[in-house]
């Protein structure tokens, strides 16, 4: 006979949740358990946030909050309620429209199965953005928080570094200005 | 894996939220989450009410005085990590966040909900302990102040009251000519460490004045060893440090583990405490810091 503990007699109460995901505002009524990573995938069908640990470690789930990246399995919907959201679709969303991060994936080989990308591609965004000329060790450090069990991490970091250029080139002003005055922008 | 339900509650002061957990029994205070939601989402824990913390004005501060840094009970630890007034009153706080697990965890995770979590395993209940610091805790029935070394009564225990929530802790700052230096060793940077420690080394003169340190992973609760005794008068140029192993080794409790038998800790433990007290005294002084506070 297994212990019953109040919580085991309690039934979910519905929420009307309203979170701002890739600039459009989305509604759903769900639970307060609702991670933000399934209100995403279930709730929101959108299905390039990836779930892997569900507790923390892998990272596959990582999404921008406030432009910050942070695990969605550990954030309740409700929680991310006054926050504006960023997924990988938000980054790029079609072949065509890739951003930095994504065609420096697909110049180095940075993936393989694939699973993993969504959560490196928000991590690295975010990452260039505090951090625009990252050395090898820094861009290392950068995704050490995210696990791709195909082990494609030297590829991976190859494509921090590549993104950096890329991002880098596109900030560049097609007019000739001093590189100095590029340096003070980007930072 | 998936939390079991469970009523959110969003009060918006924090006499609300202590009267909440008095009401309830089985509820739970959420700050960061991310200690949290993976213990509800492995369903070790099965609360019947959370209360957020993350609506109430005013917990997202730092203070820095001549005697302590105050940091509030929603501070991220990358807001900490960030804080320049912080680093220069107290290099330490950024010597050990550094450690703290890895961005996107530190971006939402808080330092005083680490320190209530009380995990054996975390960075930074060692530093309030090492700081002589101080828990300012609130309750139904008004304020208390804790000191660390009163806080910590067990791995992933507290002597908080049910109905009492952390509001804010306090980093004591070190004398003058204190250095220090925090030590970690993990499989992967930013996992949890097989052992750690944080030292604070007082050189007056060229001599060592005043030892301390505080450990992770390998003793039960975050005391603090004083080492005073066996490296006063030295001179830090030249110290021994393995003068300190007997009495580091007399202070710990490692347990083995899949990921290190309890020797290993203490080997490593030694070894850490022998390298941050060399890095410790290698540091310019925390009076000398640029841009101290003062």
């Amino acid at each position: 006979m297994t212990d019953l503990n109040a919580a085991d007699l309690l039934t979910d109460e519905l929420h009307d949740v309203t979170v701002t995901v890739n600039g459009a505002v989305h509604t759903a009524r769900v639970p307060a358990r609702r991670l933000l990573s399934d209100f995403l995938r279930h709730d929101l069908r959108l299905t390039g946030t990836h779930v892997g640990c569900e507790h923390g470690v892998c990272g596959a789930c990582t999404v921008l909050v406030d432009g910050r990246p942070m695990r969605s399995c550990l954030m309740f919907a409700i929680q991310a309620q006054r926050h504006e959201i960023t997924t990988v679709e938000g980054l790029g969303d079609s072949p065509e429209r890739m951003n930095h991060v994504q065609r420096a994936f697909t110049e180095c080989h940075g993936l393989q199965c694939g699973f993993c990308t969504p959560g490196f591609i928000t991590t690295i965004t975010a990452f260039l953005e505090d951090n625009p000329d990252p050395t090898e060790g820094e861009a290392r450090e950068a995704v050490s928080g995210n696990l791709c069990r195909c082990t494609g991490y030297q590829n991976i970091v190859k494509s921090v570094l590549r993104a950096a250029e890329l991002k880098r080139s596109e900030a560049e002003p097609p007019a000739a200005e001093t590189a100095q005055s590029e340096e003070s922008e980007s930072r | 894996m998936k939390p079991g339900p469970f009523r959110y509650l969003a009060p918006a002061s924090l006499q609300d939220a202590a009267a909440m957990l008095r009401a309830h029994a089985d509820a739970k205070v959420l700050a960061g989450g991310q200690s949290l939601i993976p213990v509800l989402s492995m369903r070790l824990a099965r609360p019947t009410h959370l209360v957020d913390l993350g609506g109430i004005p005013g917990l997202d501060r730092i203070e820095v005085t001549d005697a302590y840094v105050r940091v509030g009970a929603m501070v991220r630890h990358a807001q900490l990590l960030a804080d320049e007034g912080a680093y220069a009153a107290l290099p330490l706080l950024r010597q050990a966040l550094v450690n703290v697990a890895h961005p996107a965890i530190r971006n939402r995770g808080t330092t005083v909900g680490s320190i209530a979590h009380a995990d054996a395993a975390g960075e930074m209940p060692s530093v309030l302990a090492i700081t002589d610091g101080v828990v300012e805790a609130v309750g139904p029935d008004g304020r208390r102040e804790i000191a660390a070394r009163d806080f910590f009564a067990g791995p992933l225990e507290t002597t908080l009251a049910h109905d009492e929530i952390v509001e804010a802790v306090r980093f004591g700052r070190f004398p003058t000519g204190t250095r220090t230096a925090f030590r970690e060793s993990a499989r992967r940077h930013g996992d949890y460490a097989l052992a750690g420690v944080a030292v604070a080394v007082t050189v007056e003169n060229d001599r060592i004045t005043a030892a301390r340190a505080s450990f992770v992973s390998v003793t039960d609760v975050p005391g603090v060893v004083d080492l005073s005794s066996v490296l006063a008068g030295a001179d830090p140029a030249t110290a021994d440090w393995s003068v300190v192993d007997e009495t580091v080794d007399a202070h710990l409790q490692p347990e083995s583990d899949i990921h290190a038998s309890a020797q290993y800790r203490r080997m490593l433990a030694a070894e850490l405490t022998r390298r941050a007290l060399a890095e410790a005294v290698a540091q310019p002084s925390t009076a000398s810091a640029p841009g101290a506070h003062r």
